[in-house]
């Protein structure tokens, strides 16, 4: 059977736009022809989940299952009582699978049958469900709906991240056709910028310069010009792939007349770390503030853990970005990577504070401004060149 | 005191500045408020307003501006 991974050769571009015929045409008619909606779904995660990869689809469908009913359960269970440890354990149950996935090629050397692309990312849409169910805001859970939001074909392998409720408001209703002309055309926009990202840019970063400077740099196991090749253009190759992968999700979801939101705005002209993660991975990085910075730091303010809040959110910085870390992978250098980063928002508050309380002390203007994004730009660059685990291959292999 | 000058009153203190002129003036874009002191303002509404609003409430795009934040805590009560 035919397998192949989604956004990665023209063949499913090209099965992509004849099966959408009839859902843009009923979009412009005002109408969701859902049992159709669905058949797509089904045919698009069958064409990267089956042949070759049914085992993989058997892993997806199996999670999926699980999480279905652990989240319905949990939302029969909250409507009665809400107790702590009834959360906690939901939320360690919903991750389980994904720490399974996780550590098993640590312990076993191979990877784990329950793995399949895409598992870390429906493992945001699951626990974040249950943290909303919790809090509650989504009184009118219902286990269909929660399953295709789950499912929901182009962003199934590696975001963007959406959200239960933004979904729900778009999936439920249909966009004027004003509104839906306007959706396409971007969405066209952003399937041909994401050729050039993805199939010319990164292609020449990844594919044709990546090799010739990590030739250079195994030379020698020190700082080379070889290295810092590999620095800049590995990091050049991580934005040009990641960022054209996203376009053509959201290309792929505003077809259906579901705006699933962007993933990068420009992250290259940050001119502070703050500023970079509201730029880079945004779907990610606003998960991580929302689901885990926010809501530590509301339980450490709440039991009064630290004594003052500059510490707490200091603190919560590094264990956030830590688990960041961990979540890339269990390998040294993902960690470092997180904990670098968390490190550096703690200086980089430290530092806004400062110039804050002293606007005389530190000249503000266009030549300082670019010399902060460019150190921006270095220091990301550099935390990339750690995250790409070249530094684990010239040192310890 | 009512809603609104309880709401400014802590705005002044997590912001450092008087924001009662500039009640359209978005508070994340402008650096006045970040997550951490939107964790702290919610904290507060709580022990001064007793409004429980928990995080998954919080939609920055609604509560950005000192009019927003103001019209949400009203609703709320």
């Amino acid at each position: 059977m035919l397998s192949l991974t989604p956004y990665e050769n023209p063949m499913y571009f090209g099965m992509l736009a004849v099966a959408f015929i009839p859902i843009v045409v009923g979009i412009l008619w005002g109408k969701r022809f859902r049992w159709y909606e669905l058949l797509v779904s089904i045919g698009f995660i069958l064409l990267s989940f089956g042949g070759p990869k049914w085992e993989q689809g058997v892993a997806l469908v199996g999670f999926l299952i699980f999480e279905v009913i652990l989240v319905s359960l949990y939302n029969v269970y909250r409507k009665k009582k809400n107790d702590t440890w009834v959360f906690v354990i939901a939320v360690l149950l919903a991750i389980s699978p994904l720490v399974v996935v996780k550590l098993t090629p640590l312990m076993s050397g191979t990877p784990s049958i329950i793995g399949f692309l895409g598992i870390s990312y429906l493992t945001f849409k699951a626990v974040q469900t249950v943290m909303e169910i919790r809090d509650g805001v989504l009184k009118d859970y219902n286990p269909w709906f929660f399953l295709q939001f789950m499912a929901f074909f182009p962003s199934i392998s590696s975001g963007p991240i959406d959200r239960y409720r933004r979904f729900r408001k778009d999936y439920e209703s249909v966009p004027d056709r004003e509104k839906y002309l306007n959706m396409l055309e971007k969405a066209l926009h952003y399937v041909f910028l994401g050729f050039v990202y993805k199939f010319m840019l990164a292609y020449l970063f990844g594919t044709i310069l990546l090799p010739k400077v990590q030739h250079l740099a195994v030379q020698s196991t020190g700082l080379s010009w070889g290295l810092v090749g590999v620095m800049y253009v590995y990091s050049f190759y991580l934005f040009f792939d990641f960022a054209g992968y996203s376009l053509f999700a959201v290309a792929t979801s505003y077809f259906m007349g579901i705006e699933t939101p962007m993933n990068f705005n420009q992250p290259f002209k940050s001119k502070n770390i703050k500023e970079f993660w509201n730029r880079w991975h945004m779907t990610l990085s606003f998960w991580f503030r929302d689901y885990v910075y926010m809501r530590l730091v509301f339980f450490f303010m709440k039991h009064k853990i630290f004594k003052n809040p500059k510490t707490t959110a200091n603190i919560t910085y590094v264990l956030n970005m830590l688990l960041m870390g961990f979540w890339h992978g269990e390998k040294w250098y993902y960690i470092v990577y997180g904990l670098i980063h968390g490190v550096a928002l703690v200086i980089n508050d430290w530092w806004l504070n400062l110039k804050k309380k002293n606007p005389d002390r530190f000249p503000h203007n266009k030549f300082t401004e670019y010399l902060a994004i460019f150190i921006t730009f270095n220091f990301v660059c550099f935390t990339f060149l750690v995250f790409s685990g070249f530094l684990d291959t010239l040192w310890f292999h | 005191m009512n809603t609104k000058e309880t709401v400014l009153n802590i705005l002044a203190d997590l912001t450092g500045s008087d924001v009662s002129n500039s009640m359209d003036e978005n508070l994340f874009e402008t650096g006045l408020l970040d997550s951490m002191g939107t964790v702290q303002l919610l904290l507060q509404l709580q022990t001064e307003l007793g409004i429980m609003a928990p995080v998954s409430e919080f939609e920055r795009s609604e509560w950005d501006t000192p009019n927003k934040i103001i019209a949400k805590v009203e609703a709320m009560q």
